[in-house]
């Protein structure tokens, strides 16, 4: 494995005084890798994620991302967050701002890409999630498939080399599962390094390299998607498996 | 078999759903508890009119006239004393053939605030303009330029002193509120503690006192002839003590922004400040308009306290306008309900105003 991109070294994190979240966690993820996170809630995988760019602080251990240490240093921290496209479970897209604007916003301020560039990018991203025809709309007049698509597209405009995606088709109607997922196995097709927090099997064995088993705060079991589906090793694992796959 | 045709009863025509008879039917008779209530205001209104149309329209002397005014006092009221004496209410002591100045500086102030609440004017060339309206407003009150005779503060009076403190109070009580609501959510404790105690501290004060402090006590404390300006002090009192009522209602609105808002942009890399001013602001503050114009329309009634730190705004005004002259001092009250409609007209401007920003700002969220 030539330098990983992101490197977790013994980390620890706390919410309050005695929930411990994360538990000595050391991973380390390849550039262009694409890993799918699962496990129970409350087992630490969408806080792992989130402290890939310090939405969340860890208080022990080492997290390096794309060679940058993330510490108190607040420019290091902006450094990292354009390197780092991130995508929620609840889209967040700007309601008071066109979906054009949502695009351009970080561009324009973060990357001070003059307008006129930064909306060739905007509607080129849009296209990209066949989308391109509501760049005029607020995000409020969109389908729940069609926001979250748009919450793509705005991440990609930094062209980032990491992309981070926390649940994204979890708050959606069953029917539009598919269009998201659809637009997210294409971008896996490209290159980007990509971590995945989802319960969706069959996106995880159609495109991760690896899935990570996460309980209480620990990688419980890490492996390719055929193994780990077919001959789950530990326990736990294979109760977890049991009860997403058995209905 | 063949279908037997069985006729079915007329129906009666559909009452009439529009038109004054159903719209009454709809709003004043609707259930026994309404058409009560209907019917005992249109008592009172009844009874009442007779006395307040005698009083206000067909006793009423309208003519600047202090004899015939003497001769209908208590039956009929004299409006008499808004011809006579109009200057003196709005302008209060200013220089009477210099009147010409405080009208234009009003005049050009309220236009500014006027091009200012509207989107539109929201261009570099608006901030251009306020670098000139406001100097050109205080050399037009003040004098001592351009062969303008120095008029002192003390002789500024009436509606542009009431325009002004209510102006400038709000333009800087805005900002500041802001400050002080984003300080009130910083995660660092000093800044947070200072804002928490200078809210607690104004709220917890009547407004009078602020003032009485700002006139009185504040000077106490200068080196003799340094203290600045009363209206400056006052002003400054006014201000701080708007921006905390202020401060707390844009901290409703900072809190109504769920927290995946900032995370969002954080993770697009805006440094804090960048998501507070581009994501946060204009969606906590579209929130809170209401809130705001309700403070505005609050301030702009409290400028009539700087009376009792001898400045005459339009209150003052009035009281030095018939206090001064024994001919008309009877008629105050007809004095005080032409200022009633004056103080009516500027609230009424300001919250059409708030119904019409609300319409603008949610229209773009429609589904």
């Amino acid at each position: 494995m030539t330098q990983p991109i992101i490197t977790f070294d013994k980390v620890n994190k706390w919410y309050g005084d005695d929930f411990h979240v994360l538990r000595d966690l050391d991973l380390q993820v390849a550039a262009g890798e694409r890993i799918v996170i699962c496990g129970p809630s409350g087992s630490g995988k969408s806080t792992l994620i989130r402290c890939i760019n310090r939405l969340e602080e860890h208080q022990q251990g080492r997290i390096v991302v794309d060679g940058i240490e993330l510490a108190d240093d607040v420019k290091a921290i902006e450094r990292v967050r354009r390197q780092v496209g991130m995508v929620f479970q609840q889209f967040n897209l700007f309601p008071h701002l066109t979906v054009l604007e949502n695009l351009t916003l970080a561009p324009m301020y973060v990357g001070k890409v003059p307008p006129k560039e930064a909306e060739e990018r905007a509607m080129e991203q849009l296209a990209r999630v066949r989308i391109a025809e509501q760049a005029a709309k607020y995000p409020l007049q969109l389908s729940g498939g069609q926001q979250q698509r748009v919450a793509i597209a705005r991440a990609l405009c930094l062209k980032p080399r990491i992309m981070l995606f926390d649940e994204p088709t979890s708050a959606l109607d069953p029917e539009m599962i598919k269009e998201v997922l659809d637009v997210i196995v294409e971008l896996a097709g490209q290159g980007i390094t990509m971590l995945c927090v989802t319960h969706e099997m069959g996106f995880a064995k159609a495109v991760a390299d690896r899935v990570i088993f996460m309980d209480q705060g620990q990688i419980v079991e890490e492996n390719n998607p055929h193994d780990f589906f077919d001959h789950p090793k530990s326990e736990r694992t294979r109760d977890f498996l049991s009860k997403i796959l058995g209905h | 078999m063949a279908a037997v045709f069985t006729p079915i009863a007329p129906r009666r025509a559909p009452a009439g759903t529009t038109g004054p008879l159903a719209w009454a039917r709809a709003n004043l008779f609707a259930n026994p508890g309404s058409t009560l209530a209907t019917a005992v205001i249109a008592l009172v209104a009844v009874l009442a009119f007779p006395t307040v149309f005698r009083w206000a329209v067909s006793e009423a002397v309208f003519a600047p006239d202090a004899n015939a005014c003497q001769a209908a006092r208590g039956v009929g009221a004299c409006w008499g004393v808004i011809a006579e004496k109009w200057r003196l209410i709005v302008f209060g002591r200013y220089p009477f053939e210099a009147h010409w100045r405080p009208e234009l500086a009003t005049i050009l102030l309220l236009g500014l605030v006027a091009a200012s609440g509207l989107r539109a004017f929201w261009k570099p060339w608006l901030a251009i303009l306020w670098l000139l309206v406001v100097p050109a407003f205080f050399v037009l009150m003040a004098g001592g330029w351009l062969g303008l005779a120095p008029v002192p503060t003390d002789q500024w009076g009436g509606l542009p002193l009431t325009v002004m403190i209510a102006t400038f109070s709000i333009a800087f009580a805005f900002p500041l509120s802001i400050a002080v609501a984003l300080g009130r959510r910083s995660r660092m404790p000093a800044i947070r503690t200072l804002c928490v105690l200078y809210v607690e501290l104004i709220r917890g004060v009547p407004l009078v006192s602020l003032l009485f402090m700002a006139s009185f006590l504040f000077p106490l404390f200068m080196p003799v002839g340094k203290s600045p300006d009363v209206l400056l002090r006052v002003m400054v009192a006014m201000t701080l003590f708007a921006a905390a009522y202020l401060a707390e209602t844009v901290r409703g609105g900072l809190q109504a922004i769920p927290a995946g808002q900032v995370e969002a942009a954080r993770s697009l890399g805006l440094t804090w400040w960048q998501a507070q001013r581009k994501i946060v602001l204009p969606q906590a503050l579209a929130l809170v308009v209401p809130g705001i114009v309700n403070s505005f329309i609050a301030m702009f009634k409290d400028t009539s306290l700087v009376t009792i730190v001898s400045l005459y705004e339009l209150t003052g005004a009035l009281n030095i306008a018939l206090n001064s002259d024994a001919n008309w001092r009877p008629f105050k009250i007809e004095g005080y309900i032409f200022i009633a409609l004056v103080y009516f007209a500027f609230c009424f401007a300001m919250s059409r105003y708030s119904l019409w920003i609300e319409k603008r700002v949610s229209a773009g969220k429609a589904r």
